[in-house]
């Protein structure tokens, strides 16, 4: 890859970053030890999802094998804030690469509140702001409607200069919503989170998960994600981040070009824990053997200006 | 003591498949594993995939699946066990000579073994869930008592892994005795007083039963469990246990638990 590359002004060696709660880095380096940090498979890290209180998930079982995906309810479990400032963050800082923290508030309270905490952490380059978990019910209102969007990223934008993503709810397919968050402040939006979806125990025809219903990702969702991902692009000025389902370099690249100014790696890290290493190597093998530029540079961009400063761009 | 874990290499590899043969009931893969390292610990596992015919084209299997290794050989091999009970294990069934598999692993924490040299242990397997008690019998020799439970002769074959002689019981008695392997304990430890410690793999009712057994005895105990794994490492946070500390990942805290930990072994999800 040639050149630095950016998203919201934070420098990043490459464009392909992992979706929040798809990859544990604290437990991985005790799965895999250092050289995790050595081959790191990502340009930045999203942390999974935090909460002001701590919280254990939600009863197995969590997990559905489906055609080409996973049904997952897990429902959050996270330390809490003061959990995650004390014991996760410090681990978190020795990652090779810059550090995203997702946040996800029941309140918009909740949400400032962890917004401020999160921001004032030098180890903190960026905040993802949940409001699309499909799995815990507030965070499916917030994010499905521009005017309750808005007012969340609103709320919490005064809070801190760190860039905010938004990661917005499919169930919001209507590219108004960004448009919202784009207005109220956000840097940058990242989307898809995963489809509502459901299995049945096929013992005893009740709903296998745990919680009922769960979150579809993986391959299944992925030209979901594209249509998604390409209408949010087309209406707002702010990067996109798109997800969804991404398995390989040229998945990525069809992400880049329907929009995106990065990727991120999901379900894919479950079959292959250096998968986003090897999606950035074929990103780059089929961006320069293919089309003759370098991966990560902004598409269609004669097409439809955006702003210069934000837009994740090859620096000269 | 330290934690029983051998770090895994970073990433899946591509591990050529050596034999795959009938073992009555079950199939005994050996893939070749030369980049991995050669002493994983009792109770560790593998995630195993196919390298074709896997999540790419056909629908399913999907995920990799999760086995505890039943010998890792010095020269870079390793052994699993299994039997075709959905896609991912009928798949890997019917792996052939000249297929690789993607091979992810060590992983997980194995089973806590005590380094007195005068303690006694007691081994406990049933079913698919003998793999992790061979190579923790194979470590522990003529120290490691080890007693195994089949539903029938046919998968009572696997019984043939172990270098060292073990007691055998079936559903249906077509070998060695007719009887749950939990009775089996049940009357060793009635004989002994109670004194070893147990190390368990099996179906969850078996292990239920066997945490149950040792709970009434004070018998300390260690299960090797199961549940629905996506990923082995800590990423999915899908395949957690219910413990008295809450919910714990049995890739990364476990597969093995302290049964004293456990209100039951038998819970939502366990075993798939």
């Amino acid at each position: 890859m040639s050149g630095a590359f950016d998203l919201c002004g934070v420098p990043l060696r490459g464009p392909v970053l992992n979706g929040s709660g798809t990859f544990d880095a604290i437990a991985a380096r005790r799965t895999f030890g250092d050289r995790l940090l050595e081959e790191f498979p990502f340009d930045a890290f999203v942390s999974k999802t935090i909460t002001i209180e701590p919280r254990q998930g939600n009863p197995p079982p969590r997990l559905w094998e489906s055609p080409a995906g996973l049904i997952n309810s897990i429902g959050l479990p996270n330390k809490g804030l003061s959990g995650f400032l004390s014991g996760d963050l410090p681990q978190l800082a020795e990652l090779p690469v810059p550090l995203v923290v997702s946040v996800m508030g029941f309140s918009r309270d909740e949400l400032g509140a962890l917004v401020a905490a999160v921001g004032e952490r030098d180890q903190v380059a960026m905040i993802e702001l949940n409001v699309s978990c499909p799995n815990v019910e507030t965070g499916l209102v917030m994010g499905a409607d521009p005017a309750e969007t808005a007012a969340a990223v609103g709320a919490v934008r005064p809070l801190t200069d760190k860039p905010l993503i938004v990661k917005l709810t499919p169930s919001a397919g209507d590219p108004a919503v960004a448009a919202a968050a784009e207005g109220a402040g956000a840097d940058a939006v990242s989307l898809i989170n995963t489809l509502r979806g459901m299995a049945l125990d096929p013992r005893t025809r009740r709903p296998w998960l745990g919680a009922g219903t769960g979150g579809l990702s993986g391959p299944a969702v992925r030209p979901v994600a594209l249509a998604q991902v390409a209408s949010v692009a087309a209406s707002v000025s702010i990067p996109v981040v798109g997800m969804g389902g991404i398995a390989s370099g040229r998945d990525a690249l069809d992400f880049l070009d329907a929009g995106a100014a990065c990727v991120a790696v999901g379900t894919e890290n479950f079959r292959d824990p250096a998968a986003g290493r090897r999606i950035a190597r074929e990103l780059a093998a089929v961006s320069r053997n293919e089309r003759g530029f370098s991966a990560g540079r902004t598409r269609f961009s004669q097409d439809r200006p955006k702003s210069p400063a934000k837009v994740g761009k090859t620096v000269k | 003591m330290s934690e029983p874990r051998t770090e895994a290499p970073f990433g899946r590899r591509l591990a050529p498949l050596e034999a795959n043969r009938e073992l009555g009931a079950y199939r005994l893969l050996a893939v070749r594993d030369p980049d991995g390292p050669t002493n994983p610990r009792p109770g560790q596992f593998y995630m195993l995939a196919t390298a074709e015919g896997w999540g790419a084209d056909g629908e399913r299997p999907y995920v990799p699946r999760a086995f505890s290794y039943a010998r890792a050989r010095g020269d870079g091999t390793l052994e699993f066990l299994l039997e075709a009970v959905g896609p991912g294990t009928e798949r890997l069934g019917r792996v052939s000579a000249g297929e690789s598999l993607w091979l992810t692993g060590p992983l997980g924490v194995g089973f806590r073994v005590a380094t007195d040299p005068k303690a006694r242990h007691l081994l406990v397997g049933g079913g698919i869930g003998v793999a992790p008690i061979v190579c923790l019998s194979d470590e522990l020799g003529e120290r490691g008592e080890v007693l195994l439970g089949f539903r029938t002769a046919a998968h009572a074959e696997a019984a043939t892994l172990f270098d060292h002689p073990a007691a055998l019981a079936t559903d249906d008695g077509s070998a060695g005795r007719a009887a749950l392997v939990t009775e089996l304990l049940r009357e060793r430890l009635d004989r002994s007083g109670g004194e070893p410690a147990v190390y368990a793999c099996g179906p969850p009712p078996m292990l239920e039963a066997v945490r149950a057994i040792c709970a009434e005895r004070d018998v300390p105990a260690q299960l090797a469990l199961e549940s629905g794994m996506a990923c082995g490492f800590g990423a999915c946070f899908g395949c957690v246990a219910p413990t008295r500390n809450g919910y714990v990942r049995l890739c990364v805290d476990g597969p093995v638990l302290d049964a004293a930990d456990l209100d039951s072994a038998l819970f939502a999800g366990a075993g798939h």
